[in-house]
């Protein structure tokens, strides 16, 4: 794992722009349970005890005593780790990172189902299917991003697509101009858990405060030399003006 | 998290036959330097490696309650270069064929001489075998142990401990074992199996308390905040995302209560090692081979108890982000 790749794909999440609508979570359902990664089966869906299994969740967090609060959604998926530990730990060679994109796939064809890969993610981004009895995970839309049947400005994650607010970005973390490098040297962005160094790929753009300090001075018009608010006095008709609209 | 009884009773069994095999080659070793004067019938050994593979085989066949997909168990031993759980794969049947092998030659009697010290003892092949099965019941005890100690996040496991505590109540189910299978087969190594078997219970009761203690004063390298990434002091989840179930919620949580975890401890405690030394002591004093063997009994549940413990005990940071139900 430790061969530097030529390109690592991955998603930049603004938390300061995502509003937890969970568009991503369902659109990423609906592409990949009837698509390469799929099925994501649920179970007892209409029953007691249902679960199901999930690429992408999204999840709230509330930061701060009332009334300072501030409340974050807080999406979470594999994070296709440069350094991912549930790769080497995989029995099987199921679990693989692709070096020409850096995508971390799981072949459904090798994985015997023990869930030793889900035991080293310390995210918890990978899940069960108990149906195939194999392990699930996101793919980055690894069947849609290369599409050549769809226009390329769609040739991106469901999850993207979907987005209302335009939280959710995707591009190569190792090119420096791409949209992600920019975003994460110019906003912060930051990685999940550092302390293990798993290098995660996506990175989530941190909260931010817009402020503006207005003087006390800036709240009277400073061209009012009266000091009286109200209409301006009317030029006369005929007085010179710069521009035959504006009156002194 | 969760505690499976697939891998709760393969790595309790493989315990045991790992540790059989131990005690019989070293019981040869004694034998062979010549300890005792009494001659040693060659089917002691025969039967003894049976026995152990019985216990192997055993654990063997649990593991593979483990898959959902055992008709391809054979891909996990392709991974070895990375991979503790391939490298397990590949050392289990390893020492079950030089169990088999080792057995074998006893029975056959087939022990060519392979090379004499200086002094006038011989190396023949069924010592030369049973060494090189020890050196691989190491290996194996070394892979099942690294297997856990490996993820360094779960950071109960993550310690030399972990290793050493699985040889140790391995080896030492085994010698247990093997005092009582000596005593009923009458061998003249059943004190030299008792005092082993005596040593390493202790060994294994001293090396479990240090983790224990180790795993008491943890400090967690992960916390909401370097989960999340916002690092306020005042971070609480309002909701997970969702309301039904999932994979994170049952594999990473043990169902027991947090009550439920001393009071297990306290049983294992008692069960696998405080009893079967206190039975065992009781057994070497009165020569009772039943009461060796009710000290297997005894400790072999109360190992099961420590493994589901084992598991329940260990916190994975992916639970951070699974705090609130709903
Ligand atoms: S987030 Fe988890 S599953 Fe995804 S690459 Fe990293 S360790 Fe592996
Ligand atoms: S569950 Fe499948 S992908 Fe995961 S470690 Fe086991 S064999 Fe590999």
């Amino acid at each position: 794992m430790s061969d530097p790749i030529a390109k690592q794909l991955a998603l930049v999440i603004d938390l300061n722009v995502c509003v937890g609508c969970h568009a991503c979570v369902t659109s990423c359902k609906e592409w990949n349970t009837s698509g390469w990664a799929g099925s994501m089966p649920d179970r007892n869906p209409y029953d007691a005890d249902p679960s199901g299994v999930f690429f992408n969740r999204v999840q709230t967090y509330e930061a701060g005593t009332y009334p300072n609060t501030e409340t974050i959604h807080f999406p979470k998926s594999c994070l296709h780790c440069e350094d991912p530990p549930c790769v080497p730990v995989c029995p099987t060679g199921a679990s693989y990172k692709r070096i020409e994109d850096g995508i971390v796939l799981v072949d459904y064809d090798k994985c015997i189902g023990c869930k030793y890969c889900s035991w080293a993610c310390p995210y918890g981004a990978r899940e069960f299917d108990e149906e195939s009895g194999v392990m699930k995970k996101c793919t980055l839309c690894v069947d849609r991003i290369y599409d050549e049947s769809i226009e390329p400005e769609r040739r991106k994650p469901a999850c993207v697509l979907a987005c209302p607010a335009g939280a959710r970005l995707f591009g190569d973390i190792i090119d420096p101009d791409s949209e992600v490098s920019v975003a994460i040297r110019e906003e912060g962005g930051y990685q999940l858990m550092p302390e293990w160094g798993t290098k995660a790929s996506n990175h989530y753009l941190p909260r931010r405060k817009t402020r503006q300090v207005i003087h006390a001075d800036e709240l009277i018009r400073a061209d009012n030399p009266l000091k009286k608010e109200g209409p301006l006095p009317k030029a006369k008709v005929g007085a010179p003006s710069l521009d035959d609209v504006t009156s002194w | 998290m969760r505690p499976a009884f697939s891998v709760i009773f393969l790595t309790t069994l493989i315990g045991v036959g790992q540790g059989l095999f131990l005690a019989l080659v070293a019981g040869q070793f004694y034998w062979v330097i010549g300890a005792t004067d009494i001659p040693e019938a060659q089917d002691f050994y025969a039967i003894g490696s049976l026995l152990a593979l019985v216990f192997m085989g055993g654990g063997l066949i649990s593991s593979f309650f483990h898959l959902a997909h055992p008709e391809r168990a054979w891909r996990a031993a392709t991974q070895w270069r990375t991979s503790w759980l391939s490298r397990e794969v590949i050392a289990l049947p390893a020492v079950m064929g030089l169990l088999v092998l080792y057995g074998g030659l006893h029975w056959l009697d087939w022990r060519p001489v392979l090379m004499t010290f200086g002094n006038m003892k011989n190396l023949d092949l069924t010592m030369a075998t049973g060494y090189l099965g020890a050196a691989l019941v190491v290996a194996l005890f070394i892979c099942t142990g690294m297997i856990y100690a490996c993820m360094k996040f779960i950071q109960e496991w993550a310690s030399p401990l972990t290793v050493l505590n699985f040889a140790l109540m391995g080896s030492s189910s085994g010698f247990v074992m093997a005092t009582a299978y000596a005593g009923f087969m009458e061998s003249p190594l059943e004190d030299f199996f008792a005092g082993g078997a005596m040593f390493l219970t202790i060994a294994a009761l001293v090396g479990r308390i240090a983790s224990i203690v180790r795993n008491k004063n943890i400090k967690y390298l992960s916390s909401l905040q370097s989960a999340v990434g916002l690092h306020h002091r005042n971070l609480r989840q309002l909701t997970r995302g969702f309301t039904a179930s999932s994979f994170n919620l049952k594999e990473f949580f043990h169902p027991g209560s947090p009550a439920l975890l001393p009071i297990l401890t306290m049983a294992y405690m008692v069960s696998a090692f405080v009893l079967p030394i206190a039975l065992m002591a009781f057994a070497w004093g009165t020569g009772s081979i039943s009461a060796f063997a009710l000290a297997f009994a005894v400790q072999y549940a109360g190992l099961l108890v420590e493994r589901w413990v084992f598991f329940a005990e260990a916190s994975h940071p992916q639970n951070l982000y699974y705090q609130k139900v709903a």
